[in-house]
């Protein structure tokens, strides 16, 4: 029998005031196999692991059990202090008597008890254990981020920087983002592209970046180390080699109605287009929607204008197949759409514009060239009202739940900068809270009060009525308990920003989870911000919640850094907890591969020895442990009962159902 | 309502250790009070639970099994807990024909950070299963010492 | 402090409308949006304060709540579905259940008619004066 040694931990107060610790290990020294049975005020301490050790040596300890806190909190600790003593760390089985025992039982002989029985309940199941053996699985050197703006900029020059190589899917023609759409950033004011063209260079420039623009991501298969993804480049029509981006065909294209995405249609395109100035690559796309060559056949003058003969109708869609060691996901967002706000007379008016397309207006390379002008009738507006929280902090279905985190920031920016280009204009900024905490936040906003004179009212704007040219604001002014009516040359509506709408296929994809608000959840919140649940899945901006640009670099920083760290290692250690099947009870039926999630089993015709010297073939399964993740679905699906899972295996787990049911 | 005070009911619970599991470390990290006739044992997944766990569990005496895992479409391992979920539909559905009440059977989605949930939860389950008594039907007397 | 019967009373507002008033985050989007403003002596964001500090006596004097006509742009435009246009309509209900009586009867309305009179009108005027 296996000899075991039982160590019960007081955890300080945290066990000891409500287990009576001495009694624990005096009932469980009683139990059949236990020769050594002792109790320590912190387990986990370098003296109390050390008494591990050397209760190990001196009773020649085969098993060791550990009543303490959760094993996801020290499973992995004590699993270094027994394989210090030489013995196979799998031989450790951890009873959970803090989190599941001391901290929600105040009696402090029921706390005992329990213990008591939970202690058992690992003693029976470590005498079922058996040593593991971890294997090791290959890291493929090579990174990919999925999303191309500030964030996935970002992670992929830092991933660049440490040596590795990185692909950069984009699903737009040009890297950049909603950064390239800012006019401004806050709170120093300085101009957004002229931050952010120097680094999109720098990435298109990188002998270890490639940039995957135009694509998306098809599937991903695989984990951590090495996951297989197979990526579509879609069709732009144009040779990305051979184009120049002299952006001829952009202008000769007869089809000249198209809304301008970039712009967010306050302005047209071609149906041949280079989305702005400074895109990388520079290579124009053809849409195919508009596109009269590929929808009738009919027109070809931008082949015939194309000097660098790049242009071609014929092109497909290509599907690229690429092995990767770790994936960054910075898919970012996008404002919410407003249809649900008739009140704020969004879609009936064009004076009513969101606050990005706002950020187009005021920007130099816009629609109006960087002067501000009503996007109805071409005039300058003298009167102007911001709208804050739109669809923020909303718990209507069309709302969101979160706050928005940026628009206080932006909005005062916008606030400033007109002020400050047209101080002839009046500009009210309707708020319910003023938030912003950061770094010279609150000094910018107090700025925009009390040096550029923007009257900031606590109250919210009811409705906006479009008449005779004006927008008729009718609002609350909470302070003074009245309401507001302004004629209004513009409305800004601070819209609330959601996560991309290709995240949640993506996450599927990955298996990485997501919240209610499908914006990624991090492995843990506090403690691993940039890490998905799911091994070798990384998180980088918006995609994880809301966030202005100087946090958005920074997770982007640390995203990298944790790739960089997983990618340096040649070989990574996998969990020896995986299914096995039992080659003589397996009839290779199937039903295991059916409901394996990571295609791990294969089966295999195997000879066995039959009656009279003769041999047998058998099919059998075969579980590849490098891809396992030992879930143990094959376990219950298996009508013969061959497949076990290692570390949980069924007549473990039932042994601790008797030593807890008796 | 008449409530035997006296008998406390076995209750075993089998946790996901991804979200179940955490959930209900984390009920103990914020000190939210659950019986402590629940124990809990420590899966990898809930589709790991073999419905031959919880006729064992019967068999020996427990009064009531309950199994959570993470939220249809959250499991860790992707689809475990959709098997889970059929699984013990089948099951619950053969054990209530036995004589088992399907209020001694339970399947609970808990997440990682729903602490009060899981004690909420564990709470009314040792409740419901207190108020139908001492489990005798699939008991296996022989199994007594 | 608020007496024991005020208290009790804005649990019975609470329980006849169906609002939690602890839902408001103070936005004031129901009184920008409110059409009867200058006619009410409480605008809807107070009434909801009011009703979450117990303070009912003042709503149920108050000349508000048969001003507000009761069109529910405050219920449909709020972001949090606090619901004011419930709130007052619960405390004149609670007015109507003190007095006991209607003070609008179905066989009186054809007599109030006119031309002029919109829909809306008659049903409001019913909501509020009948119970």
């Amino acid at each position: 029998m296996l000899k075991i040694g039982v160590f019960v931990c007081w955890c300080g107060t945290n066990i000891a005031a409500t287990v009576d610790v001495e009694a624990v290990a005096e009932a469980l020294s009683h139990e059949p196999g236990v020769v050594f049975s002792t109790n320590y005020q912190y387990m986990c301490s370098q003296a109390g692991q050390d008494m591990i050790v050397e209760a190990i040596h001196k009773y020649d300890l085969g098993g060791v059990v550990i009543c303490s806190c959760s094993p996801r909190m020290h499973e992995a600790t004590f699993r270094k202090t027994v394989q210090r003593a030489g013995l196979n760390p799998y031989m450790l089985e951890i009873a959970n008597i803090r989190e599941q025992c001391s901290w929600i039982h105040k009696d402090k002989a029921e706390g005992t008890e329990k213990a008591i029985i939970l202690g058992k309940a690992a003693i029976a199941k470590v005498h079922l254990n058996a040593p593991l053996h971890a294997g090791t699985s290959p890291v493929t050197k090579r990174a990919l981020v999925i999303g191309g703006g500030i964030a996935g900029i970002q992670t992929a020059l830092d991933i660049a920087d440490a040596g590795f190589p990185v692909d950069i899917v984009e699903k737009k023609p040009t890297i950049g983002g909603k950064m390239t759409q800012i006019d401004k950033t806050f709170p120093t004011l300085d101009c957004a592209a002229c931050i952010l063209t120097p680094k999109m260079v720098e990435a298109a420039q990188n002998e270890n970046i490639r940039i995957f623009s135009y694509s998306e991501v098809e599937a991903v298969k695989g984990f951590v180390g090495s996951f297989h993804v197979t990526i579509r480049r879609k069709a732009r029509y144009v040779k990305e080699d051979v184009c120049t981006g002299c952006g001829l065909c952009t202008e000769k294209c007869p089809q000249k109605k198209i809304p301008n995405e970039f712009n967010l249609g306050l302005d047209n395109r071609r149906a041949i287009y280079i989305p702005f100035a400074q895109a990388v690559p520079k290579v124009a796309t053809i849409d195919a929607e508009h596109c009269m060559m590929l929808k009738s056949g009919k027109c070809g003058v931008c082949a015939k204008v194309c000097t660098a003969g790049a242009i071609d109708y014929k092109q497909k869609d290509q599907l690229i197949e690429e092995e990767y060691g770790a994936i960054v996901v910075a898919t970012g967002f996008n404002p919410i759409k407003l249809d649900h706000y008739d009140e704020f007379a969004y879609s009936q008016s064009p004076d009513v514009v969101t606050s990005l397309e706002f950020e187009r207006l005021m920007n130099a390379a816009g629609p109006t060239g960087g002067t501000l002008l009503r996007p109805s009738d071409g005039t300058h507006p003298h009167t102007l009202v911001f709208v804050q929280c739109v669809g923020s902090r909303e718990t209507r279905d069309c709302g969101k739940p979160y706050c928005s985190k940026i628009c206080c920031m932006y909005t005062a920016k916008h606030a400033m900068l007109c002020r400050e280009k047209y101080p002839d204009t009046e500009v009210y900024v309707f708020y319910i809270d003023v938030r912003t905490p950061g770094k010279n936040f609150d000094e910018f906003y107090r700025r925009a009060v009390e040096e550029y004179g923007v009257h900031y009212i606590k109250g919210m704007v009811g409705k906006v009525v479009p008449e005779n040219g004006k927008l008729k604001v009718q609002a609350s002014d909470l302070l003074t308990n009245e309401q507001l009516h302004i004629d209004a040359d513009m409305v800004v509506l601070a819209a609330a920003i959601e996560p991309d709408e290709s995240a949640r296929p993506l996450a599927t994809m990955l298996t990485a989870s997501m919240d209610t608000n499908d914006f990624f959840t991090e492995a843990h919140p506090k403690l691993r911000p940039v890490e998905s649940p799911t091994a070798g899945i990384f998180l980088s901006g918006t995609c994880q919640g809301p966030k202005d640009i100087p946090e958005t670099v920074a997770q982007a920083g640390a995203a990298a850094s944790k790739v960089i760290g997983l990618l340096v290692k040649d070989q990574l250690t996998c969990n020896p907890c995986v299914a096995e099947a039992d080659e003589l009870m397996c009839n290779g039926c199937s039903s295991c591969e059916k409901v394996c999630p990571y295609g791990a089993i294969t089966y295999v015709d195997k000879e066995f020895r039959g009656p009279n010297r003769t041999t047998l073939l058998r099919r059998i399964a075969q579980v590849n442990p490098a891809v396992c993740q030992g879930c143990g679905a094959c376990t219950v699906a298996c009508p013969s009962g061959a497949m076990d899972l290692k570390g949980f295996s069924t007549s473990q787990i039932m042994a601790e159902v008797d030593a807890i049911c008796k | 309502m008449q409530v035997n005070s006296e008998f406390k009911p076995t209750i075993v619970a089998f946790c996901c250790n991804w979200c179940s599991y955490a959930g209900a470390d984390l009920s103990g990290t914020n000190r939210l009070t659950y019986p402590a006739n629940v124990k809990i044992i420590r899966v990898p997944c809930s589709c790991r639970v073999n419905p031959m766990f919880i006729l064992r569990a019967f068999q020996r005496g427990a009064d009531g099994v309950i199994l959570c895992g993470c939220h249809p479409g959250d499991c860790h391992y992707t689809t475990g807990n959709y098997f889970t979920r059929r699984r013990m539909t089948l099951l619950f559905s053969m054990l209530d024909y036995l004589g088992i009440e399907k209020e001694r059977t339970r399947v609970e989605w808990v997440s990682a950070a729903e602490g009060a949930k899981f004690a909420a939860t564990m709470n009314e389950f040792v409740e419901t299963v207190t108020r139908l008594g001492e489990n005798k039907r699939l008991e296996d007397l022989r199994c007594k010492n | 402090m608020i007496a024991n019967q005020e208290r009790q009373l804005a649990a019975e507002i609470r329980r006849i409308s169906g609002v939690n008033p602890k839902l408001c985050m103070k936005c004031g989007k129901c009184t920008a949006t409110c059409p009867a403003f200058d006619e009410m002596d409480y605008h809807p964001h107070q009434f909801v304060d009011m009703v979450d500090k117990g303070q009912i006596e003042k709503l149920m004097q108050s000349r508000g709540i048969w001003t507000c006509l009761s069109c529910f742009a405050c219920l449909e435009r709020c972001p949090r579905m606090v619901e004011p246009a419930r709130l007052i309509e619960a405390v004149r209900v609670a007015v109507i259940r003190q007095q006991g009586q209607n003070h609008l009867k179905p066989q009186d309305i054809p007599g109030l008619l006119d031309d002029e009179l919109p829909q809306q009108a008659i049903t409001s005027a019913f909501r509020k004066y009948a119970k």
